[in-house]
């Protein structure tokens, strides 16, 4: 028995049944997304004023790399684009340009998550550091002449941490501090990169920018790891497209060009995402 | 779009809304400049960045104006929502309707304490 509607459109609707399929499936998706959005606003607007970190608990803003972001924003729009570039190729028969788009699409897709883990990697060997005294900072840690390695999780320290491990005092290069509106070079810049040793007995906190350090961080790596995991999925449906499942292409390829709209319709999405992620996250 | 066409359902044609070949192009050159467009709006969000604006609001207002722009282009070009049929439009004014429903009530809980806290409980680090 054939399955109906798999390229022809259906009479009622004027559609095949995948693209109802993957519109319901976006439009839950919306709302994921949505739930995310919302807590974001809630956890900002309740946030208190002032600059984090002298004031606990209120919003860091500029903590994240705006060229970087800037540059993964152009990458994922160039791999939007390609992929309808893809779709548009199968369309006018020309399947060795449809293959060329999904590759471009692909090391786009896998670009993309590189550059995120860099990132993520950036937050988590960065590091708050409260002293009892009342001062804070952020910074970089050395603890036993050590610097938290790339992706070592098992070198995230907090106080808890350097008390198990019996470390009585840590090395601690503060960030500079950051030029006021107008000014080229913050007050004080010119002392940073100074390398302090700090005395456990003296600290308040210590922990690294990572989830539960802060609700920005908290709803930073959920909202963007929920993004890159659907970068990874999408990725895995159009690689598969692209290679062992374009051998439909030879024997319907009415429902193949429609099966590359549809993942298409996922990936324009995930971008579409990202368009509002970026400056929420990252500028605003 | 011609019944005769889809009747022999060659790569022309498709559910939504029959193309051939020069259809198709003409659409490329589209994307390419909806491509350009979305570019040119990531740098314009980001310049905006370094424009110090006197309010907050009129901040987060410029960056979701420019967001919803280019949201706009990839869900009208890419996504072909300018031109597809009314079943899917049914749908999504339906899932506009919860989206806003949702924010609208999560801001709306945003006064809501558990009994005998205060607010300042909440910013403990």
């Amino acid at each position: 028995m054939e399955i109906p509607y798999t390229y022809k459109p259906r009479p009622d609707t004027g559609l095949y049944n995948a693209k109802v399929g993957i519109w319901l499936f976006l439009a839950s998706e919306i709302m994921l997304f949505g739930a995310l959005f919302s807590s974001y606003i809630l956890l900002r607007v309740q946030a208190p004023m002032g600059q984090w970190p002298t004031v606990a608990g209120a919003w860091p803003t500029g903590l994240l790399n705006i060229p970087i972001g800037t540059f993964n924003t152009a990458v994922l729009i160039t791999s939007s684009v390609t992929v309808v570039l893809a779709w548009a190729a199968l369309k006018m028969n020309n399947f060795k340009a449809f293959r060329r788009y999904m590759v471009v699409t692909l090391v786009c897709a896998f670009g993309f998550l590189g550059i995120k883990s860099y990132e993520y990697n950036e937050k988590f060997t960065h590091y708050e550091l409260r002293l009892k005294s009342g001062e804070a900072y952020t910074g970089h840690i050395e603890v036993n002449g050590k610097h938290a390695g790339f992706w070592d999780f098992g070198s995230i320290y907090n106080l808890a941490r350097l008390e198990k491990d019996q470390v009585a005092e840590i090395k601690f290069t503060a960030d500079p501090p950051k030029p006021k509106p107008g000014e080229k070079h913050a007050e004080g810049a010119a002392h940073s990169h100074e390398v302090k040793t700090i005395k456990r007995e003296d600290i308040a906190k210590l922990d690294a920018f990572i989830l539960r350090n802060h609700t920005f961080f908290g709803i930073y790596f959920v909202i963007t790891a929920l993004h890159g995991l659907h970068v990874l999925g999408g990725a895995l449906v159009l690689g598969y497209f692209a290679f062992p499942g374009a051998s439909m292409w030879k024997r319907n390829p009415e429902q193949f060009a429609n099966r590359i709209e549809v993942a298409g319709l996922f990936w324009h999405f995930v971008d579409l995402v990202w368009i509002f992620l970026f400056p929420v996250v990252y500028l605003l | 779009m011609s019944e005769h066409s889809q009747a022999h359902g060659g790569h022309g044609s498709s559910a939504d809304g029959g193309h051939d070949h020069h259809d198709i192009a003409a659409h490329v050159k589209t994307y390419i400049l909806v491509f350009v467009a979305l570019l040119v709006g990531t740098l314009i969000t980001v310049g905006m960045y370094f424009v110090h604006f006197e309010s907050m609001a009129v901040t987060i207002a410029v960056a979701l104006f420019i967001a919803s722009i280019k949201a706009f282009l990839v869900a009208g070009y890419f996504m072909h929502l300018l031109s597809e049929k009314k079943m899917i439009y049914s749908m999504l004014g339906i899932t506009v309707v919860f989206f806003f429903a949702l924010g609208a009530l999560t801001i709306w809980s945003s006064n809501d304490f558990p009994k005998n806290t205060e607010m300042k409980a909440l910013y403990v680090p």
